[in-house]
């Protein structure tokens, strides 16, 4: 017996890149027959199914820093690449399948409390998308194959149109446009790919990429790279690919906008840094002229975003407006092309997950209990809501870059990079970056700390009115499955920062090093 | 000799937790409170106990993490770094006793947060003053500007609304340019661990280049200390209740300012290369402008905090205008007027404090004939002044004396000019605030009883009101701070002939 579970556990140690994916796919397609039989059997097992992935990515990311070459090559059946599909795992991509698996995790779990009275249709459905949606992005992550990466890209979006679309009447409109420009950066992308099939037969990022090396004065690479910049940019709602993204992100589903504007946005940055530095290679003149073509988008992004953000007042709106601009730091840093810049890059992208991702759980948890999401409504919200309150300080000065919360650390990697390219105008970029976002988001703890009250409904007291006697007590600000990820999350922008040193050594400069 | 020891760390540690306790002790003020004086208390045992052993030659440091793949969070114990955390710690213990006595007799609103953010500020500033390189300084220099925010804005009104809004436009842009500024240093010569002397020289760069630099590092420290132009926040941040006031304009934020240019001219560039740059006598200029100019707006100021806030914004300079000179008794006067300034100033701030809570006036005009009801609060008073003013056998002379020989050793009598001036200055707007309040120019006051401070704030103005007259006459009592200030200008100026 002893025996068999022993050899159960070297069979899950073998397989880990594959069950990341497999068993949240299985949950999905178990999470409306169970929720039929069992409301709460649905959720439960897609809870669960996350949390196992979550688990699996941890000890995947284990794996892979003590793997020979710190590279762990699964293919896919037994089937050897270039043939088959590879799982192509390396450090950065196993810790980003980590956060992103975190915080689907915290998200689900999240979400329970949105869902409580809904019917057995809608909740096994939410929690189906809930599921895709993370299968699609850590399969985006972890694939070391260029088609395969599509058919994960696919997964994600189909989902992500479906769980904004949930959000309530104006989501509609928004994730039908989505829906269309998200379907035309697909296009770009199967075009990019196609040609890159064309010219080398092959479609394993690996193989592809030695094949490709004799080709690269080749005019179709300079097709390829817009293709894939037009494609990512969409993904990433990179600036000026941006306008279906405030919408999309502003009404959707809030038990799951902080998967959608956390993770989302950032598999596909990935993805980039992938194609770029890892399959073509940054010694390529071609490459040099995209990455500074990404890189000048990524800095007017910036700006760009962040003077969108400044006026409004919807904090959903406002959040998302701010992604475009951070989503302009990752551009910037692939952009700068070397070491520091890339890390700051990759840094940035696990930071901005943990920052959105808690400020997007905070006004979730602030919309369920009061119903309001205009800033103008948050006067000393924090005698209401002290921990919300907290999270939503920490995400704010993270994003102005105030150490030692994370967002300080992605910048100066940024800044060591843009200085050693001599780049000083990507350094005048940041610091007005960070001036600007302080503008808008210190506005906000403005507006919490120092407003007048707001007189606004609080939900508990409805409840408290419409059960009498029999009413709940409430001992927490919201219910604890919201209240622990906001809090959660809250320490992380913090412990990002304090920890960024090892991330960076361990996990970005070791499987960078070998590019540049 | 450098010895590894965990008590630069603990006199950080020691607000930063009491901050966290402090937030969540809100309903039991009496327990919120214990915290906050442990944590001053704890946190000058640390910082006091040190100071024999660096004077006798060790230096303590303690890593506690790396912050980036190659600098880490250090903290080291030298001479300057000592002389400052002695100075902030010890006046954080005053300054929570004082605080007791006043919120609670002005009937403050929103005291844990209060209490809990003064207790961050005085972490990062004792953070600032054991930095051993930039990175750290960097990471506690910007605490230190978003945890003061708070603290101006804690009336919670429109005025202290703008006036954060106007403290945070003058602190983060500065702010910025100093990590631009780090990052450029860092490039050019691969470190940024403070070396008594500096670490720069002149191959690192063009000197347009080097004094480009140097502005982008100092801006960010002149602009804590309120050098004109950079000045207009610390007037305004004055809507803040007093012992925040005394914080932010005797200790904490503008020292950290003060300090920070200190840093940067003694350690990061060191005298020889800036005397080829010539960028310190830039500097020094602006510095006399803003001795003189503020003096003079500290005349024409009714309200006592607004005149005492002109003062410091004065005072201040003296400090950059010491290192400016780039001679070792200069510095000594520089670092020396860090101690004094800050034991006068805070003085000062508590009387006004006093004054507001006791007997409800702000201005100097309703004074009249206040030494009556309050002679011990106005006996402080006066030796505050005399301590600005810099008379023999009161503290403020001791650094005054040393910045007028610093002068003269360096060749530059305008200095002297300057320094006597504001000397001149300083009886016209301080003296006439005592001459009110003890000679009254009507009999028909109504200050007719006597009605002193409560104990709470009292205690605390004696006890800074007579160190400031015993450092007067001893600079050495206590922790050392003026062997200490002579150390650290002697190690500064070290191989610099004059």
């Amino acid at each position: 017996m002893r025996h068999d579970r022993e050899v159960l556990l070297i069979m899950i140690m073998n397989h880990l890149p594959v069950l990341a994916v497999v068993v949240p796919l299985s949950a999905a397609l178990l999470s409306l027959l169970l929720s039929r039989i069992n409301k709460n059997l649905g959720k439960a097992v897609v809870i669960l199914s996350l949390v196992f992935a979550f688990l699996d990515a941890v000890g995947l990311t284990a794996q892979v820093l003590q793997a020979e070459g710190h590279l762990i090559r699964y293919a896919m059946g037994n089937w050897d690449a270039p043939i088959g599909i590879e799982f192509y795992v390396d450090p950065i991509n196993a810790l980003l399948a980590c956060f992103i698996t975190f915080i689907a995790m915290c998200a689900s779990i999240y979400s329970l409390s949105f869902l409580k009275d809904r019917e057995w249709l809608q909740s096994g459905g939410y929690y189906t998308l809930i599921a895709l949606l993370t299968v699609g992005l850590v399969g985006m992550t972890l694939t070391g194959d260029v088609f395969n990466l599509y058919v994960y890209l696919e997964i994600s979006s189909l989902s992500c149109y479906g769980l904004i679309a949930l959000g309530g009447k104006r989501s509609i409109p928004a994730a039908f446009r989505y829906l269309l420009i998200g379907t035309i950066g697909a296009s770009f992308y199967l075009l990019g790919i196609g040609l890159m099939y064309a010219m080398t037969g092959s479609l394993n990022m690996a193989d592809m990429g030695e094949l490709l090396q004799s080709q690269m004065d080749n005019p179709l690479m300079y097709l390829v790279c817009a293709s894939l910049i037009g494609a990512f940019g969409i993904k990433m709602a990179q600036f000026p690919f941006h306008a279906w993204q405030p919408d999309a992100y502003a009404y959707s589903h809030p038990g799951a906008s902080p998967l959608i504007s956390g993770a989302m946005s950032k598999v596909p940055a990935l993805a980039m840094i992938r194609f770029f530095f890892f399959i073509f290679g940054v010694q390529n003149l071609v490459i040099v002229d995209a990455t500074r073509l990404i890189g000048i988008l990524g800095a007017l992004g910036m700006i760009f975003g962040s003077v969108m953000a400044l006026n409004q007042t919807d904090f959903r709106r406002m959040l998302a407006y701010s992604s475009v601009a951070q989503l302009g730091y990752i551009a910037l840093g692939i952009g700068i092309g070397n070491l520091y810049g890339v890390t700051g890059s990759y840094l940035h992208i696990l930071n901005h997950l943990f920052m959105k991702g808690g400020l997007f759980f905070a006004i979730g948890a602030i919309q369920y209990r009061f119903g309001i999401v205009n800033i103008n409504q948050f006067g000393q919200l924090h005698k209401k809501m002290p921990f919300t309150c907290f999270t939503i300080t920490m995400g704010a000065l993270a994003m102005v870059g105030i150490p030692p919360t994370g967002g300080f650390f992605s910048k100066w990697y940024l800044m060591m990079g843009a200085m050693d390219k001599h780049l000083y105008i990507y350094m005048a970029v940041l610091v007005l970056s960070s001036l600007l976002n302080a503008i808008y988001f210190l506005r906000v703890l403005e507006k919490i700390f120092i407003a007048p009250e707001a007189r606004l409904a609080d939900r508990f007291d409805k409840e408290a009115r419409r059960d009498g006697a029999a009413a709940k007590k409430h001992f927490l600000e919201v219910p604890a499955v919201m209240l622990v990820p906001i809090v959660v999350f809250g320490i992380g922008i913090v412990a990002m920062g304090i920890f960024n040193s090892q991330i960076v050594e361990f996990v970005a400069q070791t499987a960078l090093k070998g590019v540049f | 000799m450098i010895v590894t020891d965990i008590r630069p760390l603990l006199a950080v540690a020691f607000p930063l937790v009491a901050s966290l306790l402090i937030l969540f002790s809100g309903k039991k003020p009496n327990i919120r409170e214990a915290f906050s004086i442990i944590a001053a208390v704890g946190a000058a045992i640390c910082a006091l106990s040190m100071s024999s052993g660096v004077v006798a030659g060790n230096v303590y440091e303690f890593v506690l993490c790396p912050l980036t793949d190659t600098l880490s969070l250090t903290l080291r114990v030298d001479y300057a770094g000592e002389l400052f955390a002695c100075v902030s710690s010890f006046l954080y213990v005053v300054v929570a006793f004082y605080a007791i006595g006043y919120m609670r007799g002005h009937h403050e609103k929103d005291q844990t947060g209060f209490f809990a953010f003064f207790a961050i500020c005085i972490c990062s500033a004792i953070g600032i003053a054991y930095s051993a390189n930039l990175l750290t300084f960097f990471v506690f220099f910007e605490m230190l500007t978003i945890a003061t925010w708070p603290l101006v804005f804690h009336e919670r009104n429109d005025e202290a609304k703008f006036s954060g809004r106007k403290y945070l436009i003058y602190t983060l842009i500065p702010g910025q340019l100093l990590l631009v500024g780090i990052v450029i240093v860092y490039a050019m010569s691969g470190t940024l661990d403070f070396v008594a002397g500096g670490f720069m020289n002149d191959s690192m760069g063009s000197k347009l280049m080097l004094s480009v630099v140097f502005f982008l590092l100092v801006g960010a420290g002149a602009v804590k200390a309120g050098m004109m132009p950079l000045h207009g926040w610390l007037p305004s941040a004055m809507v803040a209740p007093t012992p925040v006031s005394a914080l932010l304009h005797a200790v904490a934020v503008v020292k950290a300012g003060a300090f920070g240019v200190i840093r940067i001219i003694g350690y990061v560039y060191g005298p020889e290369v800036l005397s080829g740059l010539k960028v310190t006598q830039i500097l020094a200029v602006f510095a006399c402008v803003t001795i003189i100019a503020s003096s003079l707006i500290a005349f024409s100021q009714d309200n006592l905090k607004r005149r005492l806030a002109y003062s410091t914004i004065g005072q201040l300079s003296y400090v950059v205008l010491g290192a400016c000179m780039l001679t070792s008794l200069g510095m000594r006067g520089a670092f020396f007027q860090i101690v004094a300034h800050a034991f006068m100033k805070i003085t000062l701030f508590m009387v006004a404090g006093a004054i507001i809570v006791t007997a409800h006036k702000d201005n100097v005009s309703q004074m009249n004939g206040i030494g009556k009801a309050m002679p011990f609060t106005m006996i402080a008073f006066a030796i505050g002044s005399f301590g600005i003013i810099g008379v023999p056998f009161f503290n403020g002379f001791v650094s005054k004396w040393n910045l007028l020989r610093g002068a003269i050793q360096g060749g530059m009598p305008i200095y002297v000019v300057v320094l006597l001036i504001s000397a001149m200055l300083g009886i016209s707007y301080l003296v006439p605030v005592i001459f009110t309040a003890f000679f009254p120019k009507n009999k028909e006051t109504e200050f007719k009883e006597f009605h002193e401070a409560n104990p709470f704030m009292l205690v605390p103005i004696m006890i800074t009101g007579v160190l400031s007259v015993v450092m007067g006459i001893n600079p050495n009592f206590g922790p050392h701070l003026y062997d200490l200030a002579t150390l650290a200008a002697d190690a500064v100026m070290k191989g610099v002939v004059h």
